[in-house]
């Protein structure tokens, strides 16, 4: 890795600058008014934002394809020989449990960005002009989308190294893929509520840590539910993210399974819904 | 013309915030007449921030009413943002954006498609002086180029209303006089500017009416002359070669400046206000200094400037300009 290190002190410019009449009042007067640009045109303008900033500041890459490639490697060597005999016949099972664990985690990083990010001067700047409310939040998460679909990839192409090897071919992988995306898309709203609603980026972190690790452990994404005391079971049946690894397994194995798709759209539907609407309202009171 | 002379940009009545027990703004009136610089003058923690953003539908008021061009912050807020635009107090825009990207950002925000943003954008930068750091990240720039591209940003669409909330505080007197030029140009082209700031000489400068505000309420309005009349339109400073003379300085000032004599903290060191009319303030002030050396008194250094904002504050009030919160932290 070669870190350039930037010089941060503002050059001086030879020349001093003095407002000119001529040029500030022809902008002023040059301006057409366009009409008021649509949901989505105001959404993926804000979207545009999100991937200037991971150009900019490409470290926020490290978190969605090196934690994910750990999560992989850790879990597949530490329970491929018990649970299943061999690591190769285990990652078949855990490969796409381990990926929507992974990503479900990252979208935490959802609500620590809009929780630093909401506090910046610039926010005023976006609060006050006459688009649709929702987009700079929208924006965000597509953003967050696109890294999730690199954490994704990530994963795939590791366990392809590995030997993960899906009936579903490219079309059923694919899906899959799209499938944890979209419901991460709407999972995330949660975490754009929490990160309006809690004060400081840590105890975003701690809240999200508190939701994420019952819910993604105890799910069927290392080991079959039948295995589990009838309580916990219980739990398994009610929790998105099980009926999400079970969607998701099913397309990638070629075997789509309309029940969990259907739970895991629904599901979706109802979180981007009830969270949407709570993100929203405490935006726009902040 | 006289249509628009009448027309008011802005109009409060009995505005209230509060947070808690802090009453931010507490019942403020305003009436800014349409195409004027408005200066809402006042110290830290008056409520000038608070106030700007309700006007700019960032806060939802507490009490009373607020209009922009007859329409209510509150119900027609979508309305009023189409006719706004506000400079915050600190950077509105993206700090980790170039500032070519953060215009044309906000120019596809308002509707443009890429090429014309860009296009807007190039110009804004040029019009600016900004087009050699256009690619470079406004974390940066230095405060005076910030500055700048904070108010390019807010004319990417010219704005009815643009809000100014302390445009000039941190930045060196260049850069200061650069944005009071820009300021000028921008409301000569027809946009009314709400300013905020600190300094008597600023608002003295672009407004042609003021505001004066302190612990959430209005003190005093008027023109810069009305107020000046009020408050005196300059101020003599005088620091004497003997501590022990002080005393007798004090009274021969009173006697010759109708408007009262402020003792400083330096024991040396005396202010008193001057009233311009009638006469000039610097002819009565080098008479009063003429009555300091035929009482005997010694004086090494004198000036005569405007009056500061704390001289204001008490010549309007009976007490210096203080922030609450830092008088809760010095207690
Ligand atoms: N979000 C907030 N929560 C609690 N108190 C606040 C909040 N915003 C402002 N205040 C309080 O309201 C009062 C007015 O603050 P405001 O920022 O409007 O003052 P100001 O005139 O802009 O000051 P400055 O010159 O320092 O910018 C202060 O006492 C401040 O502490
Ligand atoms: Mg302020």
């Amino acid at each position: 890795m070669t870190t350039q290190s930037t010089t941060t002190t503002p050059t001086t410019t030879s020349s001093v600058y003095t407002p000119a009449a001529s040029a500030l009042s022809a902008v002023l007067s040059a301006d057409e008014q366009p009409s008021r640009p649509s949901a989505l045109a105001a959404s993926i303008a804000f979207g545009w934002r999100a991937m200037l900033k991971i150009k900019h500041v490409p470290d926020q890459l490290f978190d969605v394809t090196a934690f994910p490639i750990m999560m992989t490697l850790m879990f597949t060597y530490l329970f491929g020989g018990a649970l299943a005999g061999n690591t190769t016949d285990y990652l078949q099972y855990l490969l796409p449990g381990i990926m929507v664990m992974s990503v479900v985690m990252i979208t935490m990083y959802t609500g620590v960005g809009v929780n630093t990010d909401i506090e910046k001067g610039v926010f005023d700047r976006f609060r006050t002009l006459p688009i649709w409310r929702p987009a700079a939040l929208v924006g965000a998460i597509l953003g967050d989308v696109f890294r999730y679909t690199i954490a994704s990839t990530t994963i795939l192409l590791l366990g392809l190294a590995l030997g993960f090897r899906p009936g579903g071919g490219v079309l059923g992988v694919l899906a899959g893929v799209g499938l944890l995306v979209a419901f991460s898309f709407a999972f995330s709203w949660i975490w754009t509520m929490f990160g309006l609603l809690l004060r400081s980026e840590k105890s975003v972190m701690g809240v999200s840590m508190m939701v994420l690790f019952p819910m993604t452990f105890l799910s069927n994404v290392f080991v079959q539910p039948v295995t589990m005391p009838g309580w916990l079971q219980g739990f398994v049946a009610v929790n998105p993210v099980a009926h999400l690894v079970a969607a998701v397994r099913g397309l990638m194995y070629g075997e789509p399974d309309g029940y969990e798709i259907g739970w895991t759209l629904i599901s979706g539907g109802a979180i981007l819904l009830v969270f949407g609407a709570l993100t929203m309202r405490l935006y726009n009171r902040k | 013309m006289s249509d628009r002379a009448n027309t008011l940009a802005i109009e409060t009545k009995g505005l209230v915030k509060t947070f808690g027990k802090t009453r931010a703004v507490d019942g403020v009136d305003l009436a800014v007449p349409a195409g004027t610089v408005y200066g809402v003058l006042g110290p830290n923690g008056a409520g000038k921030t608070t106030a700007v953003r309700v006007l700019a539908t960032l806060t939802r008021p507490d009490g009373g009413e607020a209009r922009v061009f007859g329409h209510d912050v509150v119900r027609e807020a979508d309305t009023v943002r189409s006719k706004v635009s506000l400079t915050g107090q600190y950077a509105s825009v993206d700090e980790d954006l170039t500032g070519l990207e953060n215009l044309i950002l906000l120019g596809r925000l308002i509707g443009h498609r890429k090429a014309a943003a860009k296009r807007r954008a190039e110009q804004l930068l040029d019009a600016f002086g900004l087009t050699e750091a256009a690619g470079r990240q406004v974390k940066k720039y230095s405060g005076g180029m910030r500055r700048r591209v904070d108010i390019a940003a807010s004319i990417i669409r010219t704005p009815e209303v643009l809000f100014l909330d302390e445009p000039t505080t941190g930045l060196d007197p260049r850069s200061r006089n650069q944005v009071w030029d820009i300021v000028r140009i921008i409301v000569a082209q027809g946009t009314t500017v709400l300013l905020t700031t600190q300094y008597l000489d600023e608002a003295d400068n672009l407004a042609g009416r003021i505001a004066v505000i302190d612990h959430g309420k209005v003190i005093a309005e008027g023109t810069p002359g009305e107020l000046k009349a009020s408050v005196g339109s300059g101020s003599v400073h005088v620091r004497l070669r003997d501590a022990g003379q002080r005393g007798e300085a004090e009274r021969v000032l009173s006697a010759n400046l109708s408007l009262g004599v402020n003792l400083e903290a330096d024991p040396v060191a005396l202010t008193a206000r001057v009233d311009g009319n009638g006469g000039g303030a610097a002819e009565q002030a080098s008479l009063a200094l003429a009555a300091l050396a035929r009482s005997g008194i010694t004086v090494d250094e004198f000036s005569l400037g405007q009056p500061s904002l704390d001289e204001v504050f008490l010549a309007l009030t009976d007490h210096p300009a203080t922030d609450d919160a830092e008088k809760e932290a010095v207690a």
